[in-house]
């Protein structure tokens, strides 16, 4: 199956893209060759089978709960596009 | 024979025995880099200061009495592989200012080493690509023919080694990116078991499927760098607590009556005759020398391709996720909101493959279509992983080509990306298992250097790398 514009526009909006209707267009040319190609997965079957998330078994991985010493804060703001009193400042979220 | 075109190996004993310095030879690599560089770009980002700083100190450490092969020895990273106050990219706009406050694991280890940092490699955006052009900066040349890409998307390590820019280079591989820019390139290239090597540091692509891995001109010298990179690190949940073997007793020049098998569905796929006859002919080498050779068959390995692409994808999505203008990396557009700003910053910052794949995956995952594309793709995975697994009951390791073709030229493929994908038809099935394998260069065609691929079983690198070592001593005359 092929996605439609409208599609593109929805999925561009969850994954937080501001593309224009021509790169959509010009993306949504590509995707679909793509999963047109690789339609045949649907044919698979696959109903008694198991998923596999990871190729080697690691259910747990537990380690003693001893505190570590965390990024010092200068550090942790270095890369901030902007920072202030050891904030990292962002544009407003919260309506008046 | 200059020093900077010496083996690791060699050049280590040599700065053991006290015949040269760890300042003459990275000085050498650096004058190497300055006389090459303008043409092949195999870099983002140089360190000259550091790494003599740095070799400085190995030397010190030397003249002290210290030693290990990877002291003193100049080496290259990776651009998605984090060091601490060095310029750590992506290859990508987002990232282009970004300097990492920690290092990756394997940085630590090889710093402990008393390895040189040379300075960061070129690779497609993200690590999504083959042929190192999507990178957001610029392409990179294959050293062997410079109208030709050198591979992706370790390209940069591949084209760094094989010019002798580096003496080795760490990779990263999610499908291939070690192992297909390694054959382009005619170098060796490993991607350890998954879970052998800690992925702390590596800037995230497909979590399940990415796994470091070193680039070397020899096979030696790639039992000599897994000896440092492999091992459990409590910072990687997903590595592994299994012993790590001295990947140097794995050198030995035997391979009397190891059981080979030929899975003949890596030798259709699209595979150019004459990359087929030139590994054949290798695997018939092997044979002489006294390994047991069957063909054998993994037919599941046709939808290797269409699995990767929902996971990786889909992984992808939720990974990038984190570069929304907010802790780190580019901000565009704060004046627009806060949604806004993460919309803008987002469309700017990512290149237009990277933007495509984080769109496959974000509807693979969104509602309604999850069971059809991500579970489905997930439970293909199971019975592709279930082949494998009675193929490795019956070998000790498969044989194949890495690649379907040589290098391709620059520009060749870029407006074509489906058939970009499938340059790792061959590789992508290991990566969805796990499981270990070796690119070792098999001879040329047309003058372009060819990839033998030696798949193992899990965390078995011992037994690829004694075939790989076999093979490069076979051919050695």
């Amino acid at each position: 199956m092929a996605l439609t514009i409208e599609q593109m526009r929805h999925v561009a909006k969850l994954a937080r893209l501001e593309l224009s209707d021509e790169k959509l267009a010009q993306f949504m040319g590509h995707i679909n060759a793509l999963m047109a190609h690789f339609e045949r997965l649907q044919s698979l079957p696959t109903e008694s089978v198991e998923p596999t998330s990871h190729s080697i078994p690691v259910y747990n991985a537990f380690r003693e709960d001893v505190p570590g010493t965390p990024l010092p804060r200068e550090e942790a703001l270095a890369n901030a596009p902007q920072a202030r009193d050891g904030l990292f400042i962002v544009p407003r979220i919260v309506e008046d | 024979m200059e020093l900077h075109e010496y083996s690791l190996l060699e050049l280590s004993e040599r700065l053991r025995r006290r015949e040269i310095s760890a300042i003459e030879l990275t000085e050498a690599v650096i004058q190497q880099i300055e006389r090459l560089e303008p043409q092949i770009q195999a870099y983002i980002t140089l360190t000259p200061d550091l790494a003599r700083e740095m070799a400085r100190q190995a030397q010190a450490r030397l003249d002290a009495g210290e030693w290990n092969p990877l002291l003193g020895i100049p080496v290259a990273i990776k651009d998605n592989i984090s060091t601490r106050g060095i310029r750590t990219t992506c290859a990508s706009r987002i990232l282009q200012n970004y300097i990492p406050p920690y290092d990756a694991t394997v940085t630590a280890r090889l710093k402990q080493a008393g390895a040189v940092i040379l300075g960061k490699t070129n690779m497609d955006e993200f690590a999504m690509g083959s042929s190192t052009e999507y990178s957001a900066f610029h392409p990179t040349r294959n050293p062997r023919d410079l109208s030709r890409v050198p591979g992706g998307s370790s390209g940069g390590s591949a084209a760094a080694v094989a010019a002798h820019m580096a003496i080795a280079a760490l990779g990263s591989d999610t499908g291939g990116s070690i192992r297909q820019p390694a054959a382009y390139c005619g170098v060796v290239g490993l991607k350890p078991t998954y879970g052998r090597v800690s992925r702390y540091g590596l800037i995230a692509y497909a979590s399940s499927l990415d796994q470091i891995g070193p680039m070397t001109k020899t096979v030696a010298d790639c039992a000599l760098m897994m000896n440092v990179i492999a091992g459990k690190d409590p910072l990687d949940a997903t590595s592994v607590e299994v012993p790590v073997p001295d990947y140097r007793e794995a050198l030995r020049a035997d391979v009397q009556g190891l059981r080979l098998g030929v899975p003949r569905e890596f030798f259709a796929q699209g595979v150019q005759p004459e990359v087929a006859q030139t590994v054949r002919r290798a695997i018939d080498q092997l044979a002489d020398a006294g390994a047991i050779v069957e063909e054998t068959s993994i037919p599941m390995v046709e939808y290797g391709l269409p699995i990767y692409y929902i996971l990786a994808p889909a992984e992808c999505s939720s990974n990038l996720a984190r570069y929304d203008g907010v802790r780190y990396g580019l901000r565009v557009g704060a004046e627009l909101g806060h949604i806004g700003m993460m919309e803008r910053t987002r469309a700017e910052g990512f290149g237009d493959e990277v933007i495509q794949r984080i769109m496959i995956g974000t509807y693979a995952l969104s509602a309604g279509y999850y069971d059809a594309y991500y579970l489905k793709a997930q439970k293909a995975r199971t019975l592709l992983r279930q082949e494998f697994d009675r193929a490795m009951a019956q070998f000790d390791a498969l044989l194949c080509p890495t690649a379907p073709t040589p290098a391709f030229k620059i520009g060749e493929l870029i407006s074509d990306p489906l058939a970009m994908k499938l340059m790792d038809v061959l590789t992508i099935p290991v990566n969805l298992t796990g499981l270990p394998a070796l690119s070792v260069p098999c001879g040329s065609v047309d003058g372009l250097p060819v990839g033998l691929q030696i798949i193992g079983k899990p965390f078995d690198e011992p037994t690829v790398l004694r075939i790989g070592y076999t093979y490069e001593q076979l051919t050695r005359q």
